[in-house]
Order: C-alpha cells, then structure tokens, then sequence
C-alpha cells in the first residue's frame, strides 16, 4: 500500500548528483564563459597538484577568486534558507510560512544595513574585537527581533492564527525595510546606497571570507536541525501531543526560533534578501514525497542549493556581462506559489489541511 | 495507580477544576462524565502533565508528576486528545510511527515498526498504512489516533503501570466503531493499564465503564461503581434533565431514557 515507494537515500542520491551538476554548470556560464575543462585544471591547481610554471592567469584568478566562492555561497545560501523554510514551516505548524514572510530576513537586512552604514560611526573596542562577525551579529539581533515580535503576535493560546501571522509578517516588513532604506538613502558608500542590494539580493559580494561563514553556519544549522526533526514531527500533531509523547515545546520552540535565525541572518547579512525560496523548495519535496522532516531538512538543503545556483546562473545570463538581482527571480518563481497556497489554504479550511 | 487530591486549576484566571480527588486504579475502566464546560478536558490535561496545577497534587504510582521525567513517562502515559489538527500531508503509518518516538532516538528499530504495525491491525486500519492523514473519514482519523496511543504504550514497563487517557475517543465514529473501540479498550482492563475516558454518550459509559465519575461545574459530584452509581437524581443534579433508568432485557447493564 505505499504510495512512494522511492526511498530517502534515494533521493538524497539523486538530488546529490543534480547538485554537482549545478555547481559545475553555474561556475561555467557568466560574463567570461569558462570551459569545462579549463574548470576542472583550475581546480586541481587549486588544491595544489599539476600547477605550471608561471603562475596563475586571469582567468584562472577570475575563477577562483570571484566565480567559485559565489556558486559556493550561492549554494550555502540556497540550503540555508530551505532548511528554515522547514524549520519556520513545522514551528509555526503551517506550510506557508518562510523566512522572507515572518520577517527573519529583511529584519536582518535591516541589521546588517545599520552596520554597513553606521559601522565607522561604532565606536568601542568591542567593535574592533568582532571584526568580521560584527555584521553577521547585528543582522541576527534584528532577524531574531523581527521573528520574535511575529511569532508573539501570531501565536494566540498556543494556535498560530494565519491571518495575524500574515498581516503581522507585513507590518514587521515594511517596518524592517523603511529602516533599510533610510539607511541606504543617508548612506555615502555606492554600494551600500543600492536598494536593490538589501531588498532584492545579489550574490556578487562573494568572497571567501564570507562564504566561510556562511557555510559554517549553514553545515552547523542543517546539523542542529536534524537533531530536532523528530520533536518537529510530534509537533506537526499539535502541542499537547507533543508533549505527551515527551517533547519540551516551549524549549524546543525558543531553539528552533535561534536556529532559524542564525542561519537567515547570517546569509542575509552577505546576500540581502532573497524571498520565496523556503516556501517553494519544502513545498515542491512535500508533493513529491511528504512532510517527514528528517526527510525534508536534508533534500530541501540539497534541492534549495540547486534551484539558487540555477537562479543565480540565470540571473548572470539574461543580461550579461550586467546582472539581474536574484531577488527578483525568485519572487517571480515564489510568489506564484505562494498565491496558490494561500487560495488552497483558504479553500482547505473547512476540511483543516492544505494539502488535503 | 494515579491518585489525584486537591487539584484546583485555572484557565484565564478563573478555576475550571476545584479541590478534585480521585485514585484512577489499574484493571478497571475509568469514565468521567460531565455536561460541556464542566472542566472534563483540562481534568485530563492536567494530570497527564499538559495543564498548569495551582495547587493540589497528581501522583503516578506515588511518584509527583514534576518528579517525572518527560521522555520516561511518555513511554508508559499516552493520551489521545480531541482530534488533533493536521496542516501537513503526513502518512498513516507515519503518524502511528510517532506513537514509538519516545522509544528510540532518530532510527525507528524493527520491533518499532513490528509494534505499530500490530497496532494498526488491532484497529483494522492496516489497509490504510500508506494513506494521506488528511485525506481521512473523521472515524478513519479517531481510529488512526487511537493506534498511535496503542503504539505508545505497547509493552510493559519493567515497574510500575501505563497509563491510558482518553478524550472522548468515540466522538466522530459510528455505532460499529464506537462499540469496536470500546471493546478494545475494555480488553486493556485485563493488563496492568490505568484506563481513563472521558465519554458523552451515558448509554456507552453505562455499557462500558467499571467506574464512573461526574463532574459539575469543576468539581466531583459522584464518583463509584457503575451501573449501581447512576440514579436519575444524579443525572438530574449534573445535567439538569428527567431520565429513567430502565433494566435491559437484553443485557446486565441498564440503559438511560430521556424525558
């Protein structure tokens, strides 16, 4: 009687190699199309083995200083943002929540704005102490407060009113991006002035320090997340259930709302906001194999860095040697879907399911 | 054996459960009863540990219930609620599977599987194993929870006994199941499981129950052996209605009219 019989290594398989693909692809196409085989030369030499005399050319520099650590960071940040996208999703116990929605991400916008802007007016030793972190911290203190006041909002005697959380999500918003935009309006640095740059999100700004962090935070939180997966089911039948069954709601709630955070503001903190991209991923994997989220965390970080790279890809073709924000075409591949689950939900809520 | 003296809670600052005792024994069918808001589902709540206790004390085999750990006592206490609210397409074994999670740490083992899968047949639903949750009959629903309960506390603690509460289980199911779910429960009264059930139906408690206790208003107005409890004065005193208590011709245990 099983209505799926293709088991989750399999896709994991399957998703794996796509990913390998989309990486090889993605670092391929650009202003400066680099061929296949010169990619795989360029990164031997990387790890040191077949390099020539004479040092590296500028292409090869061009591939490994400014295209590599962007597919990179692009699929950090694909992943980072569907596995909150779970995450939100089984917190909020609705499939159509994401991080781009409940304000995580432009609250983050609105910290790291603040730092890229007011940074050199900062003063104290504990500036200079963070160095490189203190982005990456602002914009996870203004994620976690936008997410905080949304979810307090929203959630009434312990039920997640949608039409609260949807209307709360808007206010928290506009609120976090009016903030944003003020700061890159008395902003002096050029790129700091581009709203396009917090609001609509670009990968451009890839380097490795950056997509260290990033990828740090990204492999720990899909780490963390797997050790709640189980808890997040139980969750799924309710709060009561849960806790008969022996979860610690009101910890495992405080954790996952960290968790979420961490991960969606640190990416954002170095790419802006890229919308949609944790409501569609989880969504398209919950069609194809259910709403398991031992299953979903690990193929939505696959599936999320895939369909970013193939983004990001898209948006370095279409008007090249310029680019297109990314921002952009993920919300006109999310924002479809999001329509269709709010029509579906609407129609569904008498039956009490979205997927019914 | 869980015993429960003085248990007084509050829901928005108004208490819902007065001053309640009771010691709910194994090898016997518990059944409360009560009119709607007579504190019924928060009585459950708060001594399976899911409602706040303003005073008062629950204990498990002697045990304080904030003594208890959480994951330990989910291995023996399950509670199957008012039908739970699912917003996520999640598969029928998927959700009898849940019943095992306080079991084992992320990898279900095959006695896991082997247990819900007996589960299941108990209730005849392993035919629905590999359906949608949500695309379920309200009775496919109740029966899918229950096997989840089952699943829970499968096999006996080493000490002590399991403990199985029940809110109005039978409430969306028809007169086959209600009878089929109620004969399974009454089954259990022969292992060492507390039986807790909250009941609408009189006629079922009266049919089922091996002791009954009525609830007014937050506090206990009966409790007993059923049938011998249940006199038309009592009834009248808890659900202010005129009913007869007629001896059935076909059968040990009387059954209520009404008017």
């Amino acid at each position: 009687m099983r209505t799926n019989t293709i088991s989750f290594g399999m896709y994991y398989g399957v998703l794996g190699i796509l990913l390998l693909l989309s990486l090889f692809i993605s670092a391929r196409v650009g202003a400066v199309p680099i061929s296949y085989d010169r990619i795989f030369r360029f990164l031997q030499h990387a790890v040191g083995w077949g390099r020539e005399a004479g040092g590296a050319t500028i292409e090869e520099r061009l591939f490994l200083q400014i295209r590599l650590p962007r597919v990179v960071l692009c699929a950090f940040t694909g992943a980072t943002l569907s596995v909150s996208g779970v995450l939100m999703q089984a917190l909020f116990r609705n499939p159509i929540v994401e991080p781009g929605l409940v304000g995580t991400s432009s609250g983050a916008a609105f910290g790291a704005a603040f730092v890229f802007v007011m940074g050199k007016s900062l003063n104290g030793a504990w500036v200079d102490e963070l160095g490189p972190f203190l982005l990456p911290l602002f914009a996870f203190a203004g994620g976690g407060a936008a997410t905080w006041v949304v979810y307090r909002l929203s959630n009434v005697f312990g039920k997640v009113n949608v039409n609260t959380l949807l209307l709360a999500g808007i206010a928290v918003n506009a609120l976090a991006a009016g903030g944003t935009g003020f700061f890159s309006y008395i902003a002096r640095d050029p790129q700091a002035r581009s709203i396009v740059f917090w609001n609509l999100g670009t990968l451009s700004g890839a380097d490795w320090s950056n997509t260290g962090i990033v990828g740090f935070t990204t492999i720990a939180g899909i780490f963390l997340s797997l050790r709640y997966t189980k808890a997040l089911n139980a969750l799924m039948l309710g709060e009561s259930e849960a806790g008969y069954l022996g979860v610690r709601t009101a910890r495992l709630k405080r954790r996952i709302l960290l968790l979420n955070t961490l991960m969606v503001a640190v990416a954002t903190s170095v790419v802006g906001v890229i919308a949609f991209v944790g409501l569609v991923v989880p969504h398209i994997l919950r069609l194809l194999k259910g709403s398991d989220n031992r299953f979903l965390v690990i193929a939505s970080a696959l599936l999320g860095a895939i369909l970013l790279n193939l983004a990001d890809m898209l948006a370095r073709v279409i008007v090249a040697p310029s680019e297109f924000p990314i921002g952009v075409l993920t919300a006109f591949a999310g924002a479809p879907v999001f329509l269709f689950l709010l029509i579906r939900a609407g129609r569904q809520q008498q039956k009490g399911g979205f997927y019914a | 054996m869980l015993s429960i003296t003085g248990l007084t809670c509050l829901a928005g600052g108004r208490p819902v459960l007065q001053e309640v005792s009771a010691d709910f024994a194994p090898g016997a069918l518990h059944v409360i009863v009560g009119p709607n808001g007579s504190g019924k589902s928060t009585f459950i709540k708060a001594f399976a540990g899911d409602w706040p206790v303003e005073s008062g004390e629950v204990r498990y085999d002697g045990i304080p219930l904030p003594q208890l750990e959480r994951t330990a006592l989910a291995r023996r206490r399950a509670v199957m609620s008012q039908l739970p609210e699912l917003h996520f397409p999640l598969r029928v074994d998927d959700i009898v599977m849940m019943g095992r999670y306080p079991h084992f740490s992320f990898r279900p083992s095959r006695q896991d599987t082997e247990i819900c899968r007996e589960a299941m047949d108990r209730l005849s639903i392993l035919d629905l194993s590999g359906r949608d949750y949500l695309t379920l009959s309200g009775g496919e629903k109740q029966r899918v929870q229950f096997a989840r309960a089952l699943a829970q506390i499968w096999d006996a603690p080493a000490e002590g006994c399991r403990y199985l509460f029940l809110d109005e289980p039978v409430s969306s199911l028809d007169i086959y199941y209600q009878h089929e779910l109620l004969a399974l429960v009454r089954d259990l009264v022969k292992a060492n499981i507390v039986l807790v059930a909250v009941l609408h139906d009189l006629n079922l408690a009266l049919q089922y129950a091996d002791r009954m206790l009525f609830l007014k208003q937050g506090r206990v107005i009966a409790e007993g052996e059923a049938p011998a409890i249940v006199k038309p004065e009592l009834i009248r005193e808890v659900f202010q209605m005129e009913t007869h208590v007629l001896a059935n011709p076909y059968g040990h245990r009387p059954v209520v009219v009404y008017g």
